[in-house]
């Protein structure tokens, strides 16, 4: 069936979550991101689900994190300020191992900033935001579809990995409208929740499964350091806990390494770069072919855990890598830490709250120094 | 006195972390005895709390437990009781914990009338951060913020939840055993969102800073500084402003509960609407 529908990137986002069965919202409007509690404030009751509007950002997220307990597969969505509000929530929900989904539609700047221009900005808060080492999943998309689907596989990872998922989308592509192939049922993977079958001598967090409130055992979370039953711990015991968090999300960078590659075989130039900026980057390509330059593209869907292995191996064959991102240099560091040498890494960057051109990012692959010439205004 | 109680505790959880003459044991006998009386089914109870002295609370009860962040244990809760309202849902708070960090969350709940049971246990100070000045240290009472005394008009949360539309509202204190499980029981029936001002002593900063740091003395305090709302000229009176604290049920009415709103918003969006 040829289904096709002209949806915003919000629209997309909303019902990549119905569709993962997400059946528990708490959100506080945010420009760019409103839309996504708008539908899901209709859609949701329709379905017999949860949809709250909270009185703060920290209040969404503490209530999502219930949820989840209360056996609800949740979601919140936001922008910049409502984000940094819930970088608290969001380290609360790793370290109980809460599975959760958190959009964050980048606008540009920090605090107020424009909330109606798009940036790339939040990569490292999404990565880092929250005090501690902790272990967080970061994905993005660049595309209407793609917000669709990777808003389900936000929800697949979540599960799978018992932590909270990020999902970084921009102003651009949260009200940007496509025309787009509209997912029919059964066509993504959706994963359900693993819950224990035997509920007796159940340990939160001992691997065996995520068992909701009410469930007959009887359990305890906390924010403290603990250990499998839920109780705290010290010392070694709290330091094994702390890396067998972080290592459930960095041991596993290779199988969550999502990414999508466009002429790279025969590359001598990479432009590696992500959501939104990938349309440019993908623009730019083909602009560079058109000059008789062996461009590529490496779309990155997967931001933490970075794909290392990837980047490493396109590093290995080619002479230069862009690295364009609407912001001063972020992703680009994770960039030439994989590269370690091995080619040339020329960040492109825009930070005046519109997009990088295919021009822009076209230009740098002939530049000796990508930034200036990215940065001219065309 | 029934030894039931017992039940509900973890034994290997105790002995718990409060000081020596601290109320908030009193307390935890009074919620259990109130639940031994209330004969709720041990699976279905979920205990969330906040950060603090009050927060540890759930540590040794032997229900559904979750120990949240630092003043949002009503939104935790939130989520936990529109997730599944099979479940029982009661949260303990510090008074710093519900009304100054949770303060917003506090007032919210009290707006939105869903089927809580918030139980504030207030010694009007910060305990487990060693006694700093709270939003409910009275006036001249000294803190380690506040060496001189407090110049800081408290909150009376009674009046703050009555203001904010809390459905039931009530103030006791942790020495009167018989009046607080009445009180708690109350809450936890009632069909809404209830709040329970519990007063409770801290003999270890409250009292060794404002000079009644004999847990005796501190419970004499308690008796002291407050009055049964019925035979009160507290709050204010013809005769001006009174220090002392009313205790009592200020408000038991029933409002529309959220949860029976939501559920009756999701059958008309179902189309199920009149269905049996």
């Amino acid at each position: 069936m040829n289904n096709q529908r002209v949806v915003q990137g919000n629209e997309a986002c909303a019902h990549g979550a119905l569709y993962a069965g997400c059946n528990f919202y708490a959100g506080y409007p945010i420009t760019p991101s409103s839309e996504i509690m708008e539908i899901l404030s209709h859609e949701m009751p329709a379905r017999g689900s949860v949809f709250i509007q909270m009185e703060d950002e920290i209040a969404s997220i503490s209530a999502i994190i219930g949820a989840a307990w209360g056996g609800a597969k949740t979601m919140t969505a936001t922008s910049g300020p409502g984000f940094s509000l819930m970088q608290e929530g969001i380290g609360y929900a790793a370290i109980t191992e809460t599975p959760c989904v958190i959009v964050n539609c980048q606008r540009w700047g920090p605090s107020t900033g424009q909330p109606t221009k798009t940036a790339q900005g939040d990569v490292m808060q999404a990565i880092w935001g929250t005090h501690g080492d902790h272990p967080v999943i970061v994905l993005t998309a660049s595309g209407v579809r793609d917000a669709f689907e990777m808003t389900v596989r936000s929800f697949n990872l979540a599960e799978q990995y018992r932590v909270p998922v990020i999902l970084l989308l921009d102003e651009v592509l949260a009200h940007m409208r496509e025309n787009i192939r509209w997912p029919s049922p059964g066509e993504l993977c959706v994963v359900p929740r693993r819950v224990p079958e035997d509920v007796r001598g159940y340990k939160p967090f001992a691997n065996g499964g995520f068992l909701p409130f009410g469930s007959g055992a009887r359990f305890h979370v906390t924010g403290l350091a603990h250990g499998a039953d839920g109780f705290a711990v010290a010392d070694e015991a709290a330091g094994r806990e702390l890396m067998r968090m972080v290592g459930k999300v960095r041991d596993h960078a290779a199988e969550l390494a999502l990414v999508e590659r466009f002429m790279l075989d025969d590359a001598d130039l990479a432009i590696v770069s992500y959501g939104i900026t990938s349309r440019a980057a993908e623009g730019a390509v083909g602009l560079l072919r058109d000059e008789g330059l062996r461009a590529g593209l490496l779309d990155l869907k997967t931001l933490w855990p970075f794909p290392d292995g990837v980047v490493r191996e396109v590093a290995e064959r080619v002479d230069r890598i862009l690295a364009p991102e609407l912001n001063m240099g972020q992703l680009v560091r994770e960039i030439e830490r994989c590269v370690g040498g091995r080619c040339e890494v020329l960040p492109v960057n825009r930070v005046d709250g519109h997009l990088l051109t295919p021009m822009q990012v076209a230009d740098a692959a002939t530049s000796p120094r990508a930034g200036p010439a990215a940065r001219r205004a065309r | 006195m029934s030894e039931e109680y017992r039940r509900y505790l973890r034994p290997r959880q105790l002995p718990h972390v409060w000081c020596p003459g601290c109320g908030n044991g009193m307390i935890v006998k009074g919620l259990l005895d109130g639940i031994v009386a209330l004969g709720l089914e041990q699976d279905k109870v979920v205990v969330v709390s906040g950060i603090g002295c009050a927060g540890r609370t759930p540590f040794v009860l032997d229900f559904n437990t979750i120990h949240t962040t630092h003043g949002r244990a009503l939104a935790f809760a939130t989520g936990i009781k529109l997730a599944n309202r099979d479940l029982e849902v009661i949260v303990i708070m510090g008074d710093g914990d519900a009304s100054a960090i949770g303060g917003n969350h506090f007032i919210h709940a009290c707006r939105r009338n869903l089927d809580l049971t918030a139980l504030v246990f207030n010694n009007g100070i910060y305990g487990l951060t060693g006694g700093q000045l709270a939003p409910t240290t009275p006036i001249g009472k000294r803190s380690t913020t506040s060496d001189s005394g407090s110049i800081e008009a408290p909150f009376d949360l009674v009046r703050l939840a009555l203001g904010a539309g809390a459905g039931f509202v009530a103030r006791t204190t942790s020495f009167d055993h018989k009046q607080m499980t009445s009180f708690i029981t109350k809450a936890i029936t009632y069909k809404g969102f209830a709040v329970v001002d519990i007063l409770t002593s801290c003999p270890t900063y409250f009292g060794r800073m404002n000079d009644i740091a004999e847990p005796y003395d501190m419970i004499h305090y308690l008796r002291d500084t407050t009055s049964p709302l019925q035979e009160c000229t507290c709050g204010v009176s013809e005769d001006g402003p009174s220090d002392l604290m009313p205790t009592g049920v200020f408000r038991d009415e029933q409002r529309t509960e959220y949860g029976s709103l939501y559920r009756e918003k999701v059958a008309v969006a179902t189309g199920k609407r009149g269905m049996a």
